[in-house]
């Protein structure tokens, strides 16, 4: 086990505030597994969470979901954020947040929006959301961001159906007054993993649509920041997935369970806690789960003797386990790794199937 | 982009420098950005107030570290326009 002293303090905290959302797209990093309202930390707790962060040396704290605007308490926990010296960030559909919420949060000090896009068409965006009109209520939200002199970033989530118009979703967002913008390759875990076969573009597509925004990069230099997640099956070397594990940031669940990351609840055996019996610091550097692929002593071959074991730190383990089996295999998007073949076989015959149906996102359905 | 003597650049809502007590540095907070920023950089940022130019920032400078006037000015132009680049700091 790595020693206490040899662990950075955590800069970043996802804070899933509920798993309620209006929305239903077929990629969401929530688990398939959602939980119940009746489950969610109340105020008090969220608000002690909050400040234990902050003292053990969090930065940002990310205000997510689900959708975030559903909790009638969020401009009161984004304003005790501010209270205590954290860095706000709203991660937003922008459905559910109406004129008076909105001004509540510009008034509670809210530092940053970040609004996601479906698509750049609003048939298909609307489609894409399972949510008819949400494309439309939008571009209201971008609106009152940008007017209230607030930054905003547009997260643009690609897969095959939007994938061609890459490009016109940063242009787009450009348009809208975004000040930075996220082209976010779907990333197969949970619900994207579900809807793998119809989410996944060709090669040729997905190589198009990644010169095109990377074009993009310099000619809109200084006027939008763009940061571009590649698409992880047709690379050669994997993502290092969250900076390593336990290394920057974590996640809390609706009900408190404490995460390395979205995914890790499925790597199973691994002891997870929770902010109703422990405090932020004794999780982050005592939990079992977060401890469990810190450094590089958990690691195989090939990726223990490996060059770019502190680069990339073997990957992704929730994507090792769900493709190989064992979290502490190499991740196989690795060329390094004995399975990588398959990987570009998986996306080419997923490309293929010209599946058209999504298993929408939804409380009550089971995987 | 290369800004000019008579900018007035300022941080815009959502940019703050802040001391961070638990890493013992100052820091320059962005949108899904952490900078670590030097005692020269946070001299410069805590002038960027949209009030003075660019080039009073130079002067109070040069004064400041009793440094020569075009050093200081090649590295606060420097500064800003990477800072501007980043849309970390208006112009």
């Amino acid at each position: 086990m790595i020693a206490r002293e040899a662990i950075p303090a955590p800069a970043g905290m996802l804070a899933e505030l509920t798993h309620r959302c209006p929305l239903g797209c077929p990629y969401c990093s929530n688990p398939l597994e959602l939980e119940k309202p009746a489950s969610e930390l109340d105020k008090a707790t969220w608000k002690r969470v909050f400040s234990e962060a902050a003292e053990a040396g969090v930065l940002h704290v990310h205000l997510s979901g689900g959708e975030p605007c559903v909790r009638a308490d969020i401009a009161e926990l984004t304003a005790h954020c501010a209270d205590v010296g954290l860095y706000t960030n709203l991660i937003t559909s922008g459905v559910g947040l109406n004129r008076k919420l909105f001004d509540a949060l510009v008034e509670a000090r809210l530092d940053h929006i970040q609004l996601s896009l479906q698509d750049a068409e609003a048939a298909s965006a609307d489609r894409i959301a399972g949510y008819d009109g949400a494309f439309a209520r939008k571009q209201e939200i971008a609106h009152w961001t940008v007017e209230a002199g607030l930054p905003l970033t547009i997260n643009a989530v690609m897969h095959r159906a939007n994938i061609a118009r890459a490009a016109r979703m940063v242009e787009l967002a450009i348009e809208l007054g975004a000040r930075r913008v996220e082209v976010a390759h779907t990333q197969y875990y949970g619900w994207g993993l579900v809807n793998r076969a119809a989410l996944m573009p060709s090669r040729e597509e997905t190589e198009i649509a990644v010169a095109a925004v990377e074009a993009l990069r310099k000619k809109h230099d200084g006027v939008i920041v763009i940061d571009h997640v590649v698409p992880d099956y047709h690379a050669r070397y994997p993502k290092a997935c969250m900076s390593g594990w336990a290394r920057r940031t974590f996640n809390v669940t609706p009900s408190g369970k404490v995460l390395p990351c979205h995914a890790a609840e499925t790597i199973p055996g691994l002891e997870f806690w929770n902010v109703r019996e422990k405090s932020v610091a004794e999780i982050w550097y005592g939990s079992p789960a977060f401890n469990a692929y810190r450094g590089v002593e958990w690691m195989k071959e090939p990726c223990r003797s490996c060059d770019r074991r502190e680069i990339d730190f073997g990957g992704c383990r929730c994507q090792a386990l769900a493709l190989t089996g064992d979290a502490c295999n190499t991740d196989p998007i690795c060329e390094k790794s004995p399975l990588h073949a398959e990987i570009g076989s998986i996306a080419a015959i997923d490309a293929a199937t010209g599946a058209q149906d999504y298993r929408y996102r939804r409380m009550n359905a089971r995987a | 982009m290369t800004p000019g003597p008579d900018c007035k650049p300022r941080l815009p809502r959502g940019v703050r420098l802040k001391h961070d007590a638990v890493r013992g540095e100052w820091l320059l907070l962005a949108p899904e950005r952490v900078i670590k920023a030097n005692p020269v950089a946070v001299a410069v940022i805590e002038k960027c107030d949209g009030v003075r130019s660019l080039s009073e920032i130079v002067d109070d400078l040069a004064q400041a570290y009793q440094a020569p006037r075009e050093t200081i000015e090649r590295d606060v132009t420097k500064l800003v326009a990477d800072l501007a680049t980043k849309r970390m700091v208006d112009l």
